[in-house]
């Protein structure tokens, strides 16, 4: 399980200053971030626009675009069911039901105990060895019902 | 005596479980007091045999697949060590007719060398192209690719050559190398594979590129859903400036070059060029208008090439060997090799790199076997999200640029999935409509709103309401896409939608019209 750091203003400023060297250094900054705090939080906006010289709105437009970037934080695990076409030909569709099912949750949502985050990605690259997942990093291919199943229950433990 | 064994580290390989296979093999090996050597390759492409383990014997490399962990006490009882006969055993994996057909230019090493080893890059003809380059200089560099004929492997096909001499005649104190890796088609996967496989390619064509143009910084801007390459891509640079190959006065010469790796966020729209650039500058990825074009002003307004994975990989091959023995391959005006990407429903789904020319139907039902559900095929959708649904009668479609674009399909970046017959292709218009209003980013309206309306034509398509009429403003909207957006996603989403829409009517709540089928 990824285990992120509580917000802290020094913190968040060392995560962004590694980066400052860089040629255009938001994105990275704003990957760190996430990966440190586990999201975006909104008290980094501010730090960032000072950092680049740059406004508000500007780096609150570039979090808001991408949907890797988190406002919230997500459950404990996060489960990315891949709904590409590969995948939805490969027979997709009817494991994100059962996904759903089990969890009693959308894709996109958390499960109300706040440990599972079940999530749409777009194309894992696996498309040959469909449909896959990927559960807080790790890739799993050939998923079947069975399969599906075991990373649920690894994600509910 | 130590045996050496090959367990690829591709993530399909990862994904299929080759991680808890070295495992296995490690405490079997250790159970028998047997010294092995393991050896993290890339994958051979054949992608329904992973993971693939390779066993070097007397013969050569055995292979045996696909392996799961329980499978390893069995080959150890059987001998795998020395090539033993076994259930899982497909003999020499070059001698297997899904390799044995192919014309492998870009993906020679992959899946046989260690991607992280310079020496074993070196022992298999890497970096012969970048010593040519060196002597010829940036002039008859861009002449050698011109001669190759190569055009852009990303999808729209634009001759690498006028690109690179473009950016060459640019006056600038600073120019880049940009390489798109941001492969989010669904049904590709071949820049992933040659990122984890072969790594040290694309940082000899990219070097080639920098020293072509006068470029001395190159950015290879890839897919955060890509955790895999990333980590083998930053690893084979790291090891690349650790031996002169990159940084100041590469391999002793006059050029410096230096790259770096950098992650997208989740942004399908970002596998279009300005967008590409626009997010690599930390902003959101929004398309440019163009002009003006990146090789005059693109990354940090400076003159960029930005080009393909693939088209990179193919450079260090055209100077090796020369411009003319790459334009061998292929036809028509569609030269050399394409790492074509069979996926989805499908028996024997990988990469199959070949010279152009090659039929969709020879693709998927000699070489994939047709569907893995083994119903009959319905359809495939080739060059990922924005490609059009290919039905079965057109399956004697050459593979080339100019044959597809004549049938209103493209061959984008070369992936194909598969459908058996029970897809429904109303759903799939939907989710064209869906994905692309998604992953609009928001510049122009025929996409932006467009695409809503087109999930919205779909659903009462779908709900049978004034079918007709909804069916004509659906053709209409998506001719008012085609032309009036500013770059492919919502330019090409309609392919997927209307070939759909015209080859399988009756999903649409249509009687059939197959005049094609006539043909």
């Amino acid at each position: 399980m990824p285990h992120y750091e509580p917000w802290s203003d020094e913190r968040a400023r060392a995560v962004i200053e590694e980066f400052s060297h860089l040629e255009g250094p938001l994105m990275p900054m704003l990957h760190a971030v996430q990966e440190t705090f586990g999201h975006v939080p909104d008290a980094v906006v501010p730090m960032l626009a000072e950092m680049l010289n740059i406004s508000r709105a500007e780096v609150h437009g570039v979090v808001t675009f991408y949907h890797d970037f988190r406002h919230e934080p997500a459950g404990h695990h996060v489960l990315k069911l891949c709904r590409a076409e590969a995948c939805q030909a490969a027979g997709g569709d009817a494991l994100a039901d059962h996904a759903e099912h089990r969890l009693g949750c959308k894709l996109g949502e958390t499960t109300a105990d706040g440990r599972v985050t079940v999530e749409p990605i777009y194309c894992l690259g696996l498309c040959a060895t469909a449909p896959s997942a990927m559960l807080d990093g790790k890739i799993v291919a050939r998923l079947n019902e069975r399969r599906l199943d075991a990373l649920i229950a690894e994600a509910q433990s | 005596m130590t045996i050496r064994i090959y367990v690829p580290k591709d993530a399909c390989a990862i994904a299929c479980g080759a991680d808890e296979v070295v495992e296995a093999i490690e405490a079997a090996a250790r159970k028998r007091q047997q010294p092995v050597e393991i050896v993290r390759n890339g994958s051979r492409g054949m992608l329904w045999l992973e993971p693939l383990v390779e066993v070097v014997t007397a013969e050569g490399r055995i292979g045996y697949g696909p392996v799961e962990a329980g499978d390893v006490e069995g080959l150890f009882e059987a001998g795998f060590l020395t090539g033993g006969a076994h259930g899982l055993r497909i003999g020499k994996p070059e001698e297997h007719p899904f390799l044995a057909k192919q014309t492998r230019l870009t993906f020679a090493r992959c899946g046989i060398i260690d991607p992280a080893s310079y020496t074993d890059y070196r022992a298999h003809g890497g970096y012969r192209g970048l010593e040519r380059a060196l002597q010829l200089g940036p002039a008859e560099i861009i002449e050698e690719v011109k001669k190759s004929g190569l055009r852009g492997r990303g999808g729209a096909g634009f001759p690498t050559a006028i690109k690179w001499k473009t950016v060459a005649d640019a006056k600038a104190e600073r120019k880049y190398i940009v390489c798109n890796a941001d492969e989010g088609d669904s049904g590709t996967f071949a820049d992933r594979m040659i990122m984890e496989g072969d790594p040290f390619e694309l940082i000899e064509g990219m070097t080639i590129a920098g020293i072509a143009v006068g470029a001395t910084k190159g950015f290879v801007y890839t897919r955060s859903e890509y955790p895999h390459a990333i980590w083998a891509m930053e690893k084979a640079i790291e090891v690349a400036r650790a031996h002169g190959m990159l940084g100041v006065n590469i391999a002793g010469s006059q050029y410096s070059f230096d790259m770096e790796v950098r992650m997208g966020a989740g942004a399908y729209v970002c596998g279009e060029e300005t967008a590409l650039l626009d997010s690599l500058e930390g902003k959101r990825g929004t398309v440019r208008a163009k002009p003006p074009l990146p090789a005059h002003k693109g990354l940090f307004q400076k003159p960029t090439v930005i080009n393909n994975v693939l088209s990179l990989t193919a450079v260090p091959h055209i100077l090796a060997d020369g411009g003319e023995f790459y334009a061998n391959f292929g036809m028509g005006r569609s030269r050399g090799t394409m790492p074509i990407q069979i996926a989805g429903n499908v028996k024997f789904g990988g990469l199959f790199e070949t010279a152009f020319g090659i039929t969709l139907g020879e693709l998927i039902n000699d070489i994939g076997g047709g569907t893995a559900s083994g119903r009959p095929v319905k359809a495939a959708q080739v060059g990922g999200p924005l490609g059009a649904y290919v039905p079965t009668w057109q399956f004697d479609l050459p593979f080339d640029y100019e044959s597809f674009a004549a049938k209103d399909a493209l061959i984008g970046h070369g992936g194909i999935v598969v459908f058996d017959e029970s897809a429904d292709m109303a759903k799939m218009a939907r989710f064209a409509m869906e994905f692309c209003s998604v992953e609009s980013c928001g510049k122009c309206t025929p996409c932006r709103i467009g695409s809503t309306r087109g999930v919205e034509l779909m659903d009462r398509i779908m709900a049978g309401e004034r079918r007709e009429a909804n069916l004509a403003t659906l053709t209409d909207l998506c001719q008012t896409m085609k032309l009036g957006s500013l770059c492919a996603l919502g330019g090409f989403t309609p392919y997927p939608v209307l070939s759909a829409m015209n080859h399988f009517p009756e999903d649409f709540g249509a009687p059939p019209h197959r005049l094609e089928a006539a043909e």
